[in-house]
């Protein structure tokens, strides 16, 4: 019965398909305010909660932690640090990447949070954890309201002169 | 099958039910979330776990939806669970709950349930063929509408039941909704008007369906002790039923909801109902379409078979009749985002049960309340029993 | 709640608005696609199919017969034990008729789908199928129908190999 042996996988008869479905997927509160400004005035705004004395970015409508409703919003830095990162070879489908992609966890200074995105202008060889970064946005006939209006994150070049001093 | 201890809902909470709404998931289960918290007089350190409820992740098109409305949910750091089982998932979300604090696991639990129908286009209906068998019933172009088509058709045909009895649901409940201040589908109608509505399946017409939603609800369970440190008036949860029948849904005959029946038997054996007609003071049976309500009713055990239609003309269901069937307007008013659909009954029955439902008060001070849900491939059945 | 709760949260978008690109939303298509194996009972059932033929699985303890086939009994829970061959007709059980495509849009031809009891098979057990050759209106519950097939090279061992049930003519 149902331990039948099937030597070659072709014996078994397959059936095709797929998930005809499209998404079209709202911001919500926080997000549309927060990519209007990303696209209109290239500012990170992030909401504060001041029970817990944090700045969320992504802005939040509410605080996961004492569950109040958020609304004091705050621009915040263009920079941060590189908490962790990688270096993609191969792309989503598995086929190789002609260029290698540096994908970092970006902790935005002075806040509770940041993205994930591209590091550009760098040699993957001298990423450095901890490394300063800042933001590099599109033009803003470019900017269309989404997390690619930042092309990617940069060495903070301030920064860098500091260093070399 | 006794329950080491009582458990309590002490406060609800709810978010309008539109087509569309701009916040995301997680802000609509905040919203409905904090409302509860905010009625029970806690926060969200008073709570010890979450259980969420959503419906397939096809709907919202986020893959592990319940990780992506946990913090929502209020479940940051917190034990976390989501439950599915289709649009039974409403009411049981709050059976799950109950089990949590039952057990002595936990002294208090918050129940979320979520919905965002309209992430999916050209229309979430087409997310619907994908839960169908992929051998046997894709190819032949199935659609969701089809399968209650044919299960209404069989209902009316084995009881000799008219269209016009049918629409009498849709018309009180349209008409119920007018006084719930979510409702997306509210509306003073006739039976004319439900009848003179565009064919989509036959025999189902526009006016006998729930429209699709976005919107989320929200309780907030205790047990008996802190309940009882808390507030005055809790309703307890004195059942808890659920149960499948079979997935060959063409080897069976789809005239009675027997899944209904089973969850309801194990709910009112929880709760000592033995007469659930005389022993229920107002109902919230599952009411996608309206022949559901009538048919939910019976395997709910509150009338006969076949006997709902006649109840119904005989003006029984009215919210000032014997047996109040969906004051609060259900599916077909107060609209359908699927889980919280659900779980907006359960709330309905909480706040009928303390005397808060305002104008949607049914009289008498109604003291025991039931809610059911109805899900998967047409064959889950939940329900819960609530006392006050 | 209604007494006391004066605004609940929501903020309502008009459809057309959405559609007309005036709300910001984000846009996205799954890439996914599928291929399920057919099993040990749905595969000899395909296979029967493109043969022109319904078989279904017998089991021995409750002497049910039972199509679609499976290889065990979801009611005795022990494994089904023959296989039989069942008619290409039998009786509409419950039906309805379409006007509603897939993803809600409206069809111009009605389309009627019902449940038929295979003759043959146990009693209430059935398929889903669609109706050909018969006016809407006259389509009965208990009509005896009778699968029409495509020719045998057009058949690709699917459901599909039955075009449709027709009326039997009595």
């Amino acid at each position: 019965m149902s331990l039948e042996k099937i030597g070659d996988p072709r014996d078994l008869t397959h059936w095709m398909g797929h998930m005809e479905t499209d998404y079209s997927y709202t911001y919500g509160i926080a997000g549309e305010k927060f990519f209007k400004e990303l696209k209109e005035n290239a500012k990170i705004m992030g909401t504060r909660c001041k029970n817990c004395n944090l700045i969320y970015v992504p802005p939040r409508l509410f605080c996961e932690r004492c569950f109040e409703k958020l609304d004091t919003w705050e621009t915040v830095s263009k920079r941060g640090s590189v908490h962790t990162y990688t270096i993609a070879n191969i792309d989503i489908d598995g086929s190789k990447l002609k260029k290698p992609i540096i994908w970092a966890m970006i902790k935005i200074d002075n806040v509770h949070g940041g993205f994930v995105h591209k590091l550009g202008e760098v040699d993957s060889k001298d990423v450095e954890i901890g490394m300063h970064v800042e933001a590099v946005f599109k033009s803003r006939k470019e900017r269309e309201g989404s997390m690619l209006d930042i092309k990617y994150f940069r060495p903070a070049k301030q920064k860098l002169e500091k260093a070399l001093r | 099958m006794f329950a080491k201890r009582r458990v309590a809902v002490v406060g609800a909470g709810l978010t309008l039910f539109r087509r569309n709404l701009k916040e995301t998931g997680r802000e609509l289960a905040f919203e409905a979330s904090k409302m509860a918290l905010d009625s029970a007089g806690l926060t969200r350190k008073d709570i010890d776990c979450v259980t969420l409820g959503t419906a397939p992740d096809a709907f919202d098109g986020i893959h592990m939806k319940g990780e992506n409305l946990s913090d929502g949910a209020g479940a940051y750091r917190k034990p976390y669970t989501r439950v599915f089982v289709g649009g039974g998932t409403g009411v049981f979300a709050p059976n799950a709950g109950w089990w949590h604090v039952a057990s002595g696991l936990f002294d208090t639990c918050l129940v979320v349930a979520e919905e965002k129908m309209s992430s999916c286009f050209p229309h979430p209906q087409y997310a619907f063929t994908t839960i169908f068998d992929p051998i046997m019933s894709r190819p032949i172009g199935m659609n969701l509408v089809w399968i209650f088509a044919i299960e209404m058709h069989r209902y009316m045909h084995v009881h000799g039941i008219k269209k016009e009895q049918i629409a009498l649901v849709s018309v009180k409940n349209k008409g119920n909704a007018m006084d719930h201040p979510c409702a997306q589908l509210p509306a003073k109608i006739t039976v004319e008007d439900v009848l003179n509505s565009e064919t989509l399946v036959h025999p189902v017409q526009r006016l006998d369906i729930s429209p699709t939603s976005d919107g989320a609800a929200a309780l907030v369970l205790a047990s008996e002790k802190v309940a009882k440190e808390i507030t005055d008036d809790p309703v307890w949860i004195d059942g808890v039923g659920w149960g499948i029948d079979s997935t060959y849904w063409t080897n069976r005959d789809l005239y009675y909801p027997k899944y209904v029946e089973c969850a309801a038997r194990m709910a009112y054996k929880m709760a000592g109902i033995k007469n659930p007609p005389k022993e229920i003071d107002v109902a919230e049976p599952y009411d996608p379409f309206d022949y559901k309500e009538l048919h939910h009713m019976e395997g709910l055990l509150l009338c006969k078979k076949g006997e709902a239609p006649k109840l119904t003309e005989e003006g029984v269901t009215q919210r000032d009749g014997d047996l109040p069937i969906n004051p609060s307007g259900g599916l077909l008013g107060v609209g359908n985002p699927i889980a919280a659909a659900g779980l907006m009954k359960v709330c309905e029955i909480f706040w009928q049960l303390r005397g808060e439902a305002g104008k949607r008060q049914v009289p008498g001070d109604p003291r025991t309340g039931v809610a059911q849900a109805w899900g998967d491939l047409m064959q889950y059945g939940s329900v819960i029993v609530l006392r006050s | 709640m209604s007494a006391k709760i004066k605004k609940y949260a929501g903020e309502r978008i008009k459809t057309a608005d959405l559609r007309a690109g005036k709300v910001p939303v984000v846009r996205w298509r799954p890439k996914v696609r599928y291929a399920w194996s057919t099993g040990i009972a749905m595969s000899r059932f395909l296979k029967e199919l493109k043969n022109g033929k319904i078989i279904a699985r017998k089991c021995h303890k409750c002497n049910r017969i039972v199509v679609p086939p499976r290889m065990y009994c979801e009611m005795c829970f022990r494994p089904t034990d023959e296989w039989v061959y069942v008619k290409d007709s039998g009786i509409i059980n419950t039906y309805s008729i379409s006007y509603l495509a897939a993803d809600a849009t409206r069809t111009d031809k009605p389309t009627v789908v019902a449940v038929i009891e295979i003759d043959g098979a146990s009693k209430g057990i059935g398929i889903v199928h669609i109706i050909g050759e018969a006016k809407p209106k006259d389509v009965t519950f208990g009509m005896k129908v009778k699968a029409v097939w495509k020719p045998p090279k057009e058949r690709t061992g699917a459901i599909t190999d039955i075009k449709y049930f027709k009326p039997v003519e009595v």
